[in-house]
């Protein structure tokens, strides 16, 4: 079986998963943490079992039962064994922040240093670093297609901005079906992918350039496929070893790496599959479409 | 000679381990840590006019104050910089009370003098400077410095007031409330009776404090208690250690001798991004070690690219020697046009990148240069030399299985 071959159930499962994304995206949006939404963070230590609705007793005077409340702590812990609360409200003055934090430290006896995290961000910042990361996002699209059609060729380019955008779309459905929290990191999540993604995308593109040059009577799609073939093996290596570290950070690196690092598992994977089944047949297709047009002009 | 050239080789190994280890116990050692990992608060201020003039400029008028607050609470190696416009950025690391840290700072006072009957008489943008001094007993007292308009004002309401009390207010709070024992005219008064010489000095703080020509608005704010940045700490670097030995050891069971020699490459990897990061002054942050522990995982790709490229040309015959340099030959355009597009995203990362993320974006940038550079001239050093000293002779050197040579 050739990947080239594979490429229409590549394209339709890519498909799939995408819409099935863009109608999440659409119906239920994302869970934007306060990055983007501007609000504040209280990470507290309990230092003893407690319960949600404790927690949510003690904010009610300040009229936050609503807020967000989250219990955390070491992995490997059951639910009612943790002992660190995060909350998320609106963005507070210091001055609430401080008494709701005195409430909690009246209510657990906890000291100044049980105030593990704090974060608050205006709206304002929030909007601020939208904007940035769509930016940012175009930035680096143009400045990849435009290295790439001097290296290569158009057609390349353009193919390998597909692949990418596919990855990202890919790592945002994974984010707005299973509703996990999207903050800051999130973009820097995605570009660490795009940049994989295309290092993984040109490794195979060098193959065909080469190829294409050494092997001019195979047919194209047999030329792709070998390329996809003699890469394989590295491009399996390196996700190997890239997912091994990201795991690692996964497993041990505790909650304030764990979305981040989560976003990069998808994208890292995702990534690797677009760079075989989407990128280069992708071009495959074009090129062939092209050819098919050439020869209709010939023979007209 | 054969014999010789394996000496020769394991002592450069030797060196190099040694070399990298040291370097990394230096980076270790003299690495600035992020607040995250030390524990500490970063807050974006933006500074809002307040509507009297002061004259000059007024953000870093407000920096000034906000480094004397600061200083006043003790923070060692605080960092307050000015951010665009009208932003004022603070990091304090090493905090252990990240909210009186933020109290103090943040407190958008507003200084103002009331006469008895409640009328204003002027505001802190009047008041130049104050400082502790002593009265003529000795005692402590805080000294106040008018400029010429708070002079002029300041000269009619000790006429008008002449035996009563000015309250000084610190927004709602009274801070200080002096009896007006004689008419001031040269914008030089002093107010007596203000306690010890702790109590005059934090007067004196207030009254500068409270001159703040601008309100500061908090618009962002992160701050990490110590307990936390070391739990983060601990739990990164043990699992940058783990994430590295699993790398390690998928290297040396899939590719064997070539394996070695790609582990002595990301071994000097590791310790070269210490190294710079140490050299540049970089401050290594949570998301920077999640960086460097990721470009591990990425560094060995050079090394595979060209090992593939190496187990081609054995599977087509070619000798050990030959097909070494074909190998690197050939995947040197793939591995430079590969990681200059990464390095594309690396550099928008990075220019955009603020905050917690920054740390990542160098580390990431850093890691890929260097991988790029140690992949080509280390690796390839290393396999020449194992290859003079005969060590390569097979082709399970590379890995590779019932391949007849």
């Amino acid at each position: 079986m050739s990947f080239v071959a594979l490429r229409k159930y590549a394209f339709i499962f890519s498909a799939v998963v995408i819409i099935a994304g863009v109608i999440s995206m659409s119906f239920r949006g994302f869970n934007f943490g306060i990055d983007f939404t501007g609000g504040t963070l209280l990470h507290l230590n309990i230092r003893q079992e407690f319960t949600l609705e404790e927690a949510r007793s003690v904010l009610q005077p300040f009229g936050l039962e609503a807020a967000a409340l989250q219990k955390v702590g070491a992995e490997g812990l059951a639910e009612g064994e943790k002992q660190e609360l995060l909350i998320q409200t609106q963005q507070l003055t210091p001055a609430k922040q401080d008494e709701i934090f005195s409430a909690f430290q009246e209510k657990y006896g906890l000291t100044a240093a049980d105030l593990l995290r704090v974060e608050n961000v205006a709206p304002v910042v929030g909007g601020e670093l939208q904007r940035q990361a769509l930016i940012a996002l175009l930035l680096a699209g143009l400045g990849m297609i435009a290295y790439i059609t001097i290296r290569f060729e158009f057609r390349f380019a353009v193919s390998a901005i597909a692949a990418l955008l596919h990855d990202v779309l890919v790592m945002l459905a994974f984010f707005s079906i299973f509703q996990i929290e999207v903050n800051g990191p999130f973009i820097a999540a995605v570009l660490t992918v795009l940049g994989y993604s295309i290092n993984d995308t040109i490794v195979i593109y060098d193959r065909v350039r080469e190829n294409l040059k050494t092997r001019r009577k195979e047919q194209l799609a047999d030329v792709v496929d070998n390329s996809i073939r003699q890469s394989l093996v590295r491009t399996i290596n390196t996700s190997v070893t890239t997912l091994i570290v990201v795991g690692t950070i996964l497993i041990f690196g505790g909650i304030t790496l764990f979305p981040f690092m989560l976003a990069l598992l998808v994208g890292v994977f995702f990534g690797t599959y677009s760079s075989v089944f989407v990128a280069s047949p992708l071009w495959l297709a074009w090129r062939e479409r092209d050819a098919r047009k050439h020869l209709r002009v010939k023979s007209a | 000679m054969k014999n010789n050239r394996t000496l020769l080789l394991v002592l450069a190994v030797v060196l190099l381990l040694a070399l990298s280890a040291f370097t990394v116990d230096q980076a270790v050692k003299n690495l600035n840590l992020g607040l995250d990992l030390r524990g500490g608060v970063y807050i974006l201020y933006q500074a809002e006019e307040t509507g009297d003039a002061a004259g000059g400029d007024k953000i870093d008028r407000a920096i000034t104050i906000i480094r004397n607050r600061i200083d006043a609470l003790g923070v060692a190696n605080p960092v307050i910089q000015r951010e665009g416009a009208d932003r004022i950025r603070i990091d304090l690391p090493g905090i252990e009370d990240q909210r009186a840290a933020r109290e103090v700072i943040g407190r958008t006072a507003m200084l103002s003098f009331v006469g008895p009957d409640g009328e204003n008489i002027l505001t802190g943008a009047e008041l130049r400077s104050a400082g502790v001094t002593m009265d003529q007993f000795n005692r402590p007292a805080v000294s106040l410095d008018f400029n010429p308009e708070g002079r002029a004002k300041f000269a009619a309401a000790t006429e008008q007031f002449l035996g009563q009390i000015i309250y000084i207010y610190l927004d709602e709070e009274v801070i200080s409330a002096p009896t007006v024992e004689s008419i001031i005219t040269d914008g030089n008064a002093i107010i007596t009776g203000a306690g010890t010489m702790d109590e005059a000095a934090n007067l004196a703080l207030m009254l500068r404090s409270g001159a703040l020509p601008v309100r500061l608005v908090e618009l962002e704010t992160r701050g990490v208690g110590p307990q936390l940045g070391q739990d983060s700490m601990n739990r990164s670097v043990q699992a940058g250690v783990a994430g590295l030995l699993l790398v390690l050891l998928f290297m040396l069971v899939y590719y064997r001798g070539f394996g070695m020699v790609a582990n002595v490459s990301l071994i000097v990897y590791l310790a070269l991004v210490l190294g710079l990061l140490t050299a540049i002054n970089a401050t290594l942050t949570l998301f920077g070690i999640a960086g460097l522990i990721l470009s591990v995982g990425m560094a060995v790709d050079a090394n595979v690219i060209i090992f593939e490229r190496i187990k081609e040309e054995l599977r087509a015959g070619r000798t050990m020697r030959t097909s070494i340099e074909a190998g690197f030959q050939r995947a040197f355009r793939s591995i430079l046009d590969s990681n200059v597009t990464t390095l594309i995203a690396a550099a928008v990362l990075f220019s955009f990148a603020t905050g917690q993320v920054r740390g990542f974006a160098i580390t990431l940038s850093i890691g890929i240069l260097v991988s790029m550079s140690t992949a080509i001239l280390l690796t390839r050093f290393l396999m020449r030399q194992a290859v003079r000293a005969n060590l390569f002779r097979a082709p399970e050197n590379a890995g590779l299985k019932g391949v007849s040579k």
